[in-house]
């Protein structure tokens, strides 16, 4: 066996190769960028590709089951909402080459709007959920998922966190199995969901929760560890090391249950819960394990959690919110400094600061209604200096927003939105203004590139969006090419203002190429000499 | 032996390639290591901070305790004093002086240095001279790898064997002006201050 060095992230991505995956598919969004960005630098002879969003990254991968091969699909949480379509249906499917679908949860929201848990997202769908914690187990589990697939005919989530993600440590890793044959799903309708076939495999899907159960069970991923004492200790993913971090320092050893998979091992939690009368759940995410426990009848056996104040309600557990909920006394440790933040800011030079000021300019004097934006580098410019934006929701929500705010009496409204997240999730909302020619400005900050997750290609490359504005309908005296650049910061100006007070809808793309990409396109040149 | 640091700066300072020579180093010598980043949104000029956990036993957590950090480096004096409840009694402050002034209300930097030398163990490094003297100014971060080496429980040959590897493909003259960097930064610590 080789020992490898990865981040919980690539161990996924190895993972998924070593199982023989033909296809990978995913959109960028930290913390679960780097799986595809593995797979797109090491192995050619996989076909990973970025995909416009994440519900076609999961159509995409649907496609390579039912072909017969494995495939691996990448994406953050929240991500999952966009797929969840694809998703919860095809749990219903006959899934016929493994797929894996790899999300990565940022409990703490480092870099997200919300720290929802993937794992009721797979108990929605009624599928099996794999969680690891830590690199190992997510090499090792990967390899499992694929198998769990083709064995019970479920897309397998594979659930991982921030920290698991972006933790870099060593991985034994195995051999390689061989990629699968070519062999379409036979076919017996279970690939057409229409009502008296859904209803059919909704059912098989409900008798087969045994089956899963049953794999939960005997899995040898839920540790059952003896200890002593009344009060047991439940661990789910990178929890488990925040308590073996302070194992040493507890009088006794309390019994220990660890799980890594659902659906819920519920005899082995019944046979751990008959030997204590207290479990104190450690889980990252919602209170999932700890609720499931509780129920809302009186119970002999005292569950302790996030949501009996033991540990915090919010947030990812770090090492010493654990080390409180088991009563240990707090290390001693130097006061902390006040010092300002640093939040996070639009780079110098950057293409969004001379959109965003050349949009300010344009609403200078007027009343100003509404400029709703997106996700992306840009919503930076909510915060100060610039504070020109009053919301950021969801991928592409900012011109669905302005066209409400638009009919609901607004004026002016704008939305601000990114090429990217125009392309993920812009073009829908864009149609229903085109179709009611509402009277709102949408300005597409087009720096050409996915910026804010590390400068990943955008789909279709700039030049092309001009024609697929026009394609929408979007009328041609009222969509405009502009370049985002300080020298013309008047004439943008001048143009947006128009635009905004024109009665109807009108579409600006500013065009400049994101610095962090110039920078890094130099830096891949030869003889460049520049670091890191 | 355990040996947890804290790796802070500004996003785009270079904490990760900082943090990851480290661990490569370190593993290198023989060590079990956990290092934790931060990606994403917080790189665009945020506080940035990796969490790196060196032992000679496995390591448990992901991330760096409060008050159990031997070491806390920073690539920027605010950024070194934002993580002191990490510091273990009898931990080192090492960290280069040159401020990112990235916000409005940043302190000023006589009372920054002040705070830092009020510590009990701290090593000021002017990363940027000593990166520039080095023929590269960029490589403040491995100015301050050298800055760290000697507290470290890391062969010095290990460390430059892993900067050579970092920087291999950039060609030779990068590669020595690196380790120039490192070798500049690991003076200034072997001959403290106080």
């Amino acid at each position: 066996m080789a020992v490898r060095t990865l981040l919980g992230d690539e161990a996924v991505a190895l993972g998924g190769i070593h199982a023989g995956i033909s296809a990978a598919y995913g959109y960028p969004g930290t913390p679960s960028t780097e799986i595809l960005e593995f797979l797109l630098q090491h192995r050619p002879e996989v076909a990973a590709s970025w995909a416009v969003n994440e519900k076609t990254a999961y159509e995409q991968a649907l496609g390579v089951s039912m072909a017969g091969r494995r495939v691996l699909v990448t994406m953050k949480h929240v991500g999952l909402n966009v797929a969840a379509d694809p998703f919860v249906n095809s749990a219903l499917l006959d899934i016929n080459g493994g797929l894996v679908l790899a999300v990565a949860d940022d409990p703490g929201m480092h870099s997200s709007q919300n720290e929802q848990d993937s794992r009721l997202l797979a108990d929605f769908a009624r599928t099996i959920c794999l969680e690891p914690h830590d690199a190992q187990s997510a090499y090792d589990m990967t390899r499992e998922a694929f198998d769990l697939s083709e064995r019970f005919h479920v897309p397998v989530v594979l659930r991982l966190v921030t920290r698991l993600a972006h933790c870099r440590t060593g991985v034994e890793v195995g051999a390689s199995r061989p990629p699968n044959p070519l062999s379409k799903a036979p076919d017996h309708g279970n690939w057409v969901l229409l009502p008296a076939n859904a209803r059919r495999r909704w059912r098989d899907l409900l008798d087969r929760q045994a089956d899963f159960l049953a794999f939960s069970e005997h899995s040898a991923h839920n540790e059952l560890t003896a200890g002593s004492g009344e009060a047991g200790v439940i661990t789910a993913g990178i929890a488990r090391h925040y308590l073996a971090e302070h194992l040493p320092e507890l009088e006794q050893r309390p019994p220990i249950l660890h799980v890594g998979t659902y659906p819920l091992p519920a005899a082995l939690l019944r046979r751990f819960a008959a030997q204590v009368r207290r479990i104190l759940v450690l889980e990252d995410g919602y209170p999932f394990i700890e609720r499931m426990l509780r129920g809302v009848l009186p119970a002999p056996v005292a569950i302790a959690g996030r949501e009996t104040g033991d540990l915090p309600i919010d947030g990812e557990l770090t090492p010493d919110t654990v080390r409180r909920a088991l009563g240990l006394p707090q290390r001693p440790h130097l006061p902390g400094v006040p010092v300002p933040a640093r939040t996070p800011q639009l780079c110098n030079g950057c293409p969004h600061i001379d959109t965003v000021r050349a949009l300010k300019e344009a609403l200078e004097g007027l009343p100003r209604q509404l400029v709703a934006s997106d996700i992306g580098c840009y919503t930076l410019a909510a915060l100060p200096p610039l504070a020109a934006l009053d919301s950021c929701v969801c991928m592409g929500a900012s011109i669905g927003m302005a066209k409400g705010a638009s009919d609901a009496g607004l004026k002016p409204t704008v939305a601000l939105i990114g090429d990217s997240t125009f392309l993920h999730s812009g073009l829908t909302p864009l149609l229903d203004a085109v179709a009611a020619d509402t009277d709102m400005t949408v300005i597409i900050a087009d720096n050409e590139v996915v910026g804010m997750t590390g400068g990943q290609p955008t789909l279709v490359g700039s030049s092309r969006l001009y024609p697929i504005l026009i394609g929408l309908g979007v009328p041609a005296e009222h969509c405009h090419l502009i370049e985002a650049h300080p020298r013309y910061a008047v004439t943008n100006a001048e143009l947006i203002r128009r635009e905004i007070e024109h009665p109807g809808l009108s579409v600006i793309v500013a065009v400049r190429e994101c610095v962090e990409s110039v920078r890094a396109r130099k830096a891949r040149a030869p003889n460049e000499g520049a670091v890191t | 032996m355990k040996f947890d640091v804290i790796v802070a700066g500004v996003g785009g300072q270079g904490v990760l390639s900082l943090s990851s020579i480290l661990a490569a180093a370190a593993l290198n010598g023989g060590l079990f290591v956990k290092q934790s980043e931060v990606h994403g949104m917080a790189q665009r000029g945020g506080a940035v901070t990796a969490h790196l956990r060196l032992s000679s036993t496995p390591v448990h957590s992901e991330l760096v305790a409060l008050g159990s950090a031997s070491m806390i480096l920073s690539l920027e004096p605010l950024e070194a004093l934002r993580h002191l409840e990490y510091l273990a009694p009898g931990g080192a402050v090492v960290t280069a002086v040159d401020p990112v002034r990235n916000i409005p209300n940043y302190p000023a930097l006589d009372e920054l240095v002040a705070a830092i030398r009020l510590l009990p163990s701290a090593v000021e490094v002017e990363a940027a001279a000593l990166a520039r003297r080095a023929g590269l100014a960029r490589a403040t971060n491995m100015v301050m790898a050298g800055a760290a080496a000697p507290w470290l429980p890391l062969r010095p040959d290990d460390l430059e064997s892993c900067i050579r590897m970092l920087f291999a493909s950039k060609g030779p003259v990068v590669v020595e002006r690196n380790l120039a960097a490192f070798r500049a930064g690991r003076e200034v610590s072997c001959s403290p201050i106080r």
